[in-house]
């Protein structure tokens, strides 16, 4: 069980690729179980026993869980494929992963939870020697990881060898016997795991001192408490929409941080994209600065609500745009005179946010797509800030973005808040939730269990309200098949 | 972590280096050779009889081909020009009688109406364009025909003969509205936010609705410059031929448009867009319908060069996108 960390741009994904024929090395050899090897496609690695679980989920959406899960190898009955032996054991083998689903449902109707379990059935099942896990658990809640976790631990004790990328620290303390760092695409340290701590595990990451990183914290977030004034600047009253959102209030002041809490599939994104006016309500109201404003993005943004949305890749970046472009989208409106964009005006805005963001980009004429995903991350955030917002809606601001990024993006959103900015963190990183937010409203089933204030804000009490909140009868209880059906339509 | 820099042997970068220069320079090289061929062949191909005679044949097309560049950038596809080509021509000699401009403008008129049709069905209705302007296209020739009556009727005036047939400093009329419109198609696209939001929308759509883009309005208003475009190709060739023929203008124009878009290096899933390249597209596979003719080569086979043509170009594209 080996864990391989480092920053984004440290060579991890490349060097996956390496081993699993994805590329040709230039120099060096691939050796495996002693022998040299050469794979001249990913098939041929497969074949070989290497299997591979990439970030985003590699399946087929249309076609049934259980088709999924043996694509390629179905179990056949007089050269047809026999779809009730499929069934029935793709139904079993689920169960060991806890997705208690109906095989024969097309993939896609799954929660995106359930959809990474399958996909990692469907590794493990190809009879693997190596398993190579990049980012699993990113879009897992925390109960689906510790399945997870007891899957791998039963593959360990079987003598499969795993590869385990990640970035968070904690699952590799838990799982990993031994760890690579990477940094600047070179191997910095080999050790076993309980010999490097965490902070060490850091500095060896980023490449700096010690010291430099305890007094940086483990987040951007500086621990005193913003200076809240004033009336709301955004107050979204008993929102409801029907499986997803069941009267869920929020106000955020200005100079506020408020964190949203709770699982995945607990209604935040949902909350922070009905605020935005994305998503169609069936009732509740949203205030901007004392006025209902139109339930449309773009009045929203004119009110001066803007929001960072959580999967950059589907919803943030427009890939083949510029960074140029793609920082000044929504701000269109603003610099075009005549229907002509004003090309110096725009070039003032990039200027300085690729400065005071800084975001580094060969040019502003580059391709947002060939960027890191941190300077993605700022990109968007610059897209945010350069409509001028009263109000910041942040979901999942630093997920998949490096260490050193990650603690940019998040003195970014400190200092925001010092300068009168409302802001809605949802983030499912309890640290950054914990230590970023002034104020936390916990939610659970699309309802608000709780809202946690002053002292009051830590990660004990956090826990506390969310397993103390009773189940929600009219929204599928807790333990049905798919918890987290709410995530469904973002992905159809 | 999936945007780690890839350093890809040095035989993959010179093979994507010579893709890359076909796909962005390779409907101008090939133009150039077609011409040298030809004018070696047949030193009378480099005259301007048979600029002219090229000229009538592509403008239509080429105009189509800048709606259709436009709808295909936002992931759209647009079937029902051919169909809307057809409605215009229809529409002419009906109001011929109260002049010959307003008639035309009721052409235009019609075209962007169906246009409008189109972009509401794909827009708010979310209608696949692929089957929008399908049921466009079929209905909409059949409401042509309906108006004009199954025979074609000749159009005997002067202005739209004109627009069709004469030329201003030696180049036909139509040619220098068509340059016009290649310019105006261009400077939209490059400079204006309307131009940016279409690419921002055909390349992710979600992205650009939570960026507050209009994105209906985009979709709608692209649709009606598709059908507007089409209805000006069908006017050019009502002055050209002299008489409307519904049920026979305009037929499989919608293919030669979307070769044309495609050949000059627009991909089809949407995000970017060639203008000139489009124009190259069109010039160079009426090119090579001519050089065939020219050298008397069956129609038949000259249909199956340009089937080869445009697996060739798409596979240009593809090996350039998907890496």
């Amino acid at each position: 069980m080996h864990a391989l960390i480092g920053e984004n741009g440290a060579g991890k994904s490349t060097l996956i690729k390496v081993m699993t024929g994805v590329y040709e090395p230039d120099e060096g050899e691939v050796r495996l179980r002693g022998e040299e090897v050469a794979f001249a496609s990913p098939l041929a690695a497969q074949e070989a026993g290497i299997s591979t679980i990439y970030q985003e989920v590699n399946l087929v959406p249309m076609m049934s869980v259980a088709r999924n899960l043996f694509l390629g190898r179905e179990p056949r009955r007089y050269g047809l494929i026999d779809s009730t032996r499929m069934k029935r054991e793709a139904r079993d083998i689920l169960r060991d992963y806890g997705v208690h689903v109906n095989p024969a449902r097309p993939l896609r109707s799954l929660g995106l939870g359930a959809q990474q379990m399958v996909a990692i059935a469907r590794a493990v099942q190809i009879d693997a020697r190596v398993v190579i896990m990049d980012e699993p658990t990113s879009s897992l809640e925390a109960r689906e990881v510790e399945t997870l976790f007891g899957v791998i631990r039963r593959l360990r004790d079987q003598g499969i060898a795993i590869v385990y990328v990640s970035h968070r620290l904690d699952e590799l303390y838990q799982v990993c016997d031994r760890v690579t760092v990477m940094r600047d695409g070179a191997v910095v340290r080999v050790d076993d795991m309980s010999a490097v701590d965490r902070i060490t595990l850091v500095s060896l990451m980023l490449g700096r001192e010690i010291g430099d990183v305890r007094t940086h914290g483990a987040t951007g977030f500086a621990d005193a408490e913003h200076q809240v004034k004033g009336a709301p600047v955004v107050a979204a009253r008993n929102l409801q929409r029907r499986h997803q959102l069941d009267g869920v209030s929020v106000e955020i002041r200005p100079g506020e941080v408020v964190g949203l809490g709770g699982l995945l599939g607990s209604g935040r994104s949902e909350t922070a994209k009905a605020i935005m006016g994305a998503l169609p309500l069936d009732g509740g109201s949203v205030e901007v600065g004392g006025t209902t404003t139109r339930r449309t993005v773009a009045a929203s943004i004119r009110a001066g609500v803007v929001m960072l949305p959580e999967d950059r890749k589907a919803e943030g970046i427009v890939p083949s745009l510029s960074v140029r472009e793609n920082i000044v989208l929504a701000a269109l409106p603003r610099i075009t005179r005549a229907g002509l964009v004003d090309r110096a005006k725009q070039d003032e805005i990039v200027d300085y946010f690729m400065k005071r963001l800084r975001i580094k980009a060969s040019s502003p004429d580059q391709r947002v797509s060939e960027l890191s995903g941190g300077n993605q991350q700022k990109v968007l955030l610059a897209r945010c800030l350069c409509l001028d917002p009263k109000a910041l809606l942040l979901d999942e601001p630093t997920r998949g973005i490096d260490v050193g990024a990650k603690a940019e993006v998040q003195g970014v959103i400190n200092e925001l808040a010092e300068q009168g900015l409302g802001v809605l963190l949802i983030s499912s990183e309890l640290d950054e939730l914990i230590e970023g937010s002034d104020r936390v409203v916990v939610l659970k089933d699309g309802r608000v269990v709780g809202e946690l204030t002053g002292d009051d804000v830590s990660q004990d009490t956090l826990m506390t309200t969310l397993a103390e909140a009773p189940p929600e009868p009219d929204l599928g209880a807790p333990g049905a098949p798919e918890p987290d059906t709410t995530e469904e339509e973002r992905h159809d | 972590m999936t945007d780690v820099a890839v350093r890809p042997t040095p035989a993959v970068l010179d093979r994507n280096r010579v893709v890359t220069w076909l796909q962005d320079y390779g409907v101008y090289a090939a133009i150039a050779v077609l011409i040298a061929i030809n004018t070696a062949i047949k030193p009378s191909f480099f005259s301007m009889d048979n600029f002219r005679v090229q000229a009538f044949q592509v403008v239509p097309v080429l105009i189509v081909a800048l709606g259709m560049a436009l709808v295909i950038t936002t992931e759209g596809i647009d079937l029902s020009v051919g169909a809307v080509i057809a409605l215009s021509s229809a529409v002419i000699p009906l109001y011929l009688g109260y002049g010959p401009w307003l008639s035309i403008v009721i052409a235009l008129v019609a075209g962007c109406v169906s246009g409008l049709l189109a972009g509401l069905m794909v827009a708010v209705a979310n209608v696949q364009p692929i089957i929008a302007t399908l049921a466009l296209m079929i209905g909409v020739r059949g409401f042509a025909v309906i108006l004009n009556g199954a025979s074609a009727k000749s159009v005997t005036d002067e202005t739209i003969g004109a627009l069709g047939l004469d030329s201003w400093f030696g180049i036909p009329q139509e040619v220098w509205i068509a340059v016009v419109i290649v310019l105006v198609v261009a400077f939209v696209v490059r400079r204006t936010a309307f131009g940016r939001r279409l690419t921002a929308i055909g390349d992710n759509r979600a992205a650009s609705a939570l960026a507050g883009l209009p994105v209906k309005r985009v979709l709608v208003a692209v649709y009606i410059i598709s059908g507007l475009l089409a209805a000006i190709a069908g006017v050019f060739l009502v002055g050209h031929g002299g008489y409307a023929d519904p049920s026979n203008y305009g037929l499989n124009y919608e293919l030669s448009a979307i070769t044309a878009v495609v050949v000059g290096g627009t991909p089809l899933t949407g995000g970017r867009i060639k203008v000139l390249g489009t124009v190259a597209g069109a010039v160079f596979m009426q090119l090579v319908a001519a050089t065939l003719i020219q050298n008397n080569v069956k129609n038949s086979y000259s249909q199956m060069v340009e089937a080869v043509i445009i697996i060739g170009a798409v596979y240009a594209a593809r090996g350039r996108s998907g890496r």
